[in-house]
């Protein structure tokens, strides 16, 4: 300790005897190059992360006419607001839903892909990411005319086969779960593809140690694939999280909130609010509202991830 | 424990490549085997066929008396060290080494029971709770064969085991599994393509080359009395020495006429066996330590004196090694380092004719 401490104020005590030369170190410590080395970057990354939601923040405290500062009066109102109670019920049912769903079909697509030979396997790819590719927007649009109460051409095969037309968007419940069909459509083959690489990377060798050791199938599964893939799967999972969360193109297109703004998430309501109805600090409001769930949940997960990738190799 | 029968096996993949090419092998129940030869021969084929990961294309496998060809890995109850270790990344030592016992559903007192008699024939018992990342290459060794251990399985297989390890930790690890085998007594087949490795470890050896069997013998064997110019060849290092040669009658004598007019007589007891090639051209096979030199009071009967001029000396500490090229075949002898030898001086030497060996050139088998 007493050395440390005689260390330490060693530095400083010899500092101001020669400026020059002490300024001259400060630019030759590699942090300090490595510093000035990434200041583009962390230019770029302010001007487009951290001003942008500094601004969102700034505008929230704001009051309708942008003229006076208000505090958390934003939030105060939305929380009072039965609708907003009902959009953040909402965006937590359709984004875990999703999610869940997505990882689930994804990892099952995953798994049937690479269990069939190579040849084969690039066509079934090519063709699975397809939902993926197509832009949203347009994919969306094709599903809405799939939903359309006149001319819904899967109410179309429903009643083909004697079963009862189904209200896909005009009952709120129907409208949750198409929204909920349309995003796991399109979202599915992200994971898809994320977990063919992943199960590509586990060496079979394992899986041959595995049924040595007396494992089946469905034990190899459970004891061998999956916790080797726990770290990409935290981080898929995380990720299409705060994307699905996020999500705005969907919902538009397809319910536009409705029924009696039932079907909302958090980016079409900010929308709505925002700009639609022209109060722009409360619609920064709402989009700020996902940022605390998500960065508490993103803090778990990527400590997990962290701490499993040192154990490993 | 089990013994283990492979009859007729046959080995073709998918394109028609025959790895293995009908091979019959009995072995006992406790006996240590070990199957050596070149890259490619169809050790590891053989291998994992008897551990169900490879299917068999035809004859059939039989472990403790039961045909195995259509059980699955899991149900044939035999244990494998993999070259590379496969240890399960995300589990602990321990885990890693319980695995199949609780699959197996064990209680946790007998797991814990085995897993720590394991540690302790391994030395390994301060690193349960490590894993697999957090340990050198002989310790993730010692653990692959824990893991085997374990179990007492009917047979242990092991895939070139040591061949990641460095040339020390390969000899240390070399008598530990030696140790383990005589410990634990059970039946194990171990591939390697080092024939050092084999040699010491086992109790037959079995040499297989483009996925036949060559031959199959205890090491001794093997080294004295090869069937094959390859296995003659593979066994023994440095390898023996295969010289062009003629066989002629002499004088009452069997003499072997080599290049540059050297002539050595067959010993007598082996004149009948060979007297049927005598005015044909033959592979005069003889190692490099039965290649040495002239010592005072030598009594091994046989001795023939010939005169050679080294091109290349390499003093190995306990024994020289000197090269000479005989009309483009080279020929290595391995003498006493006391003698002084140097490239391009005559060198008085002695061939031990009674372990010489004369091979069909036409066959490539021992006459
Ligand atoms: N999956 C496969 N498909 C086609 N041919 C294969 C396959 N696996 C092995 N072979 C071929 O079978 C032959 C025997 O291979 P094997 O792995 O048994 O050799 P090995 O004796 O273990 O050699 P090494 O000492 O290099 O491990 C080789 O010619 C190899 O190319
Ligand atoms: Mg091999």
């Amino acid at each position: 300790m007493a050395l440390d401490a005689t260390t330490a104020t060693a530095g400083p005590a010899m500092a101001p005897a020669r400026p020059g030369l002490t300024l001259q170190r400060f630019a030759r410590r590699r942090s300090t190059i490595a510093f000035l080395m990434a200041l583009p970057l962390i230019t770029v990354i302010a001007g487009l992360v951290a001003w942008p939601a500094g601004y969102a923040i700034y505008l929230s405290t704001l009051n309708r006419r942008m003229t006076s500062f208000i505090g958390l009066g934003n939030f105060e109102i939305l929380l009072d607001s039965e609708t907003f109670l009902m959009v953040i019920w909402q965006s937590c049912f359709f984004a875990i839903t999703a999610v869940v769903l997505k990882a689930l079909l994804g990892f099952w697509l995953a798994h049937q892909l690479h269990h069939i030979p190579t040849k084969g396997q690039r066509i079934w790819r090519g063709l699975l990411l397809l939902p993926w590719v197509v832009p949203p927007a347009l994919s969306t649009l094709g599903w809405w005319w799939m939903f359309d109460p006149s001319y819904s051409s899967l109410n179309w095969i429903l009643n083909a086969i004697g079963a009862p037309s189904v209200p896909w968007l005009g009952e709120p419940w129907w409208a949750r779960i198409s929204v909920i069909i349309v995003n796991v459509w399109a979202g599915t083959p992200f994971f898809m593809i994320m977990y063919l690489a992943a199960l590509k990377s586990v060496p079979d060798q394992l899986y041959e140690a595995a049924a040595i050791d007396g494992a089946t199938g469905w034990q190899g599964l459970r004891y061998v694939t999956l916790p080797m893939m726990r770290n990409i799967i935290s981080i898929t999972v995380l990720f299409s999280l705060i994307v699905t969360f996020a999500n705005y193109d969907i919902v538009r297109v397809l319910t536009n909130g409705g029924p009696r703004d039932l079907t909302h998430v958090f980016a079409s309501y900010a929308f709505q609010v925002g700009v639609l109805a022209g109060n722009i600090p409360r619609g920064a409001a709402v989009s700020l509202f996902m940022f605390p769930l998500l960065a508490i949940v993103a803090f778990f997960v990527l400590r997990g991830v962290n701490q499993r990738s040192k154990e490993m190799a | 424990m089990a013994q283990v029968s492979i009859r007729k096996v046959v080995k073709e993949y998918e394109g028609g490549v025959q790895a293995v090419k009908g091979i019959d092998l009995e072995i006992a129940d406790h006996e240590f085997v070990v199957l050596v030869g070149p890259s490619g021969c169809g050790k590891s084929t053989t291998l994992r066929m008897i551990a169900g990961l490879e299917e068999i294309s035809g004859g059939e496998i039989a472990i403790g008396g039961g045909v195995v060809n259509d059980i699955p890995p899991r149900d044939r109850d035999i244990a494998m060290v993999f070259q590379n270790y496969a240890l399960y990344p995300h589990m602990t030592v321990y885990d890693n080494m319980a695995f199949g016992l609780m699959l197996r559903k064990f209680d946790k007192a007998e797991i814990r029971r085995r897993v720590e008699n394991a540690a302790r024939i391994l030395d390994i018992g301060m690193l349960l709770d490590r894993k697999p990342k957090a340990l050198s290459g002989g310790q993730r060794q010692r653990v692959a064969m824990g893991r085997a251990i374990v179990r007492d399985p009917k047979v242990f297989l092991f895939d070139e085991p040591l061949s990641n390890l460095d040339a020390k930790l390969r000899v240390q690890m070399r008598t530990e599994i030696k140790k383990v085998h005589q410990t634990v007594k059970t039946t194990t087949i171990y591939v390697t393509h080092d024939q050092i490795e084999a040699m010491t470890l086992a109790d037959r050896v079995v040499v297989m080359n483009h996925g036949v069997i060559e031959q199959v013998g205890p090491p001794t064997e093997l080294y004295h009395r090869p069937a094959t110019k390859f296995v003659a060849g593979f066994i023994g290092s440095p390898a023996m020495n295969f010289i062009p040669a003629r066989l002629e009658h002499g004088s009452g004598a069997l003499n072997i006429h080599l290049p540059d007019n050297i002539v050595l007589p067959v010993p007598e007891e082996r004149r009948s066996r060979y007297a049927s090639y005598a005015g044909k051209e033959v592979l005069f096979g003889i190692r490099p330590e039965h290649l040495t030199e002239i010592r005072p009071n030598d009594h091994r009967p046989n001795l023939a004196p010939l005169h050679l001029t080294p091109e290349v000396v390499e003093p190995m500490g306990m024994e020289t090694l000197v090269h000479i090229w005989l009309q483009g075949t080279e020929i290595s002898a391995r003498i006493d380092p006391a003698i002084p030898a140097e490239p391009g001086r005559p060198l008085a030497l002695a061939a031990d004719m009674g372990q010489m060996h004369l091979i069909d050139p036409q066959t490539d088998r021992m006459i």
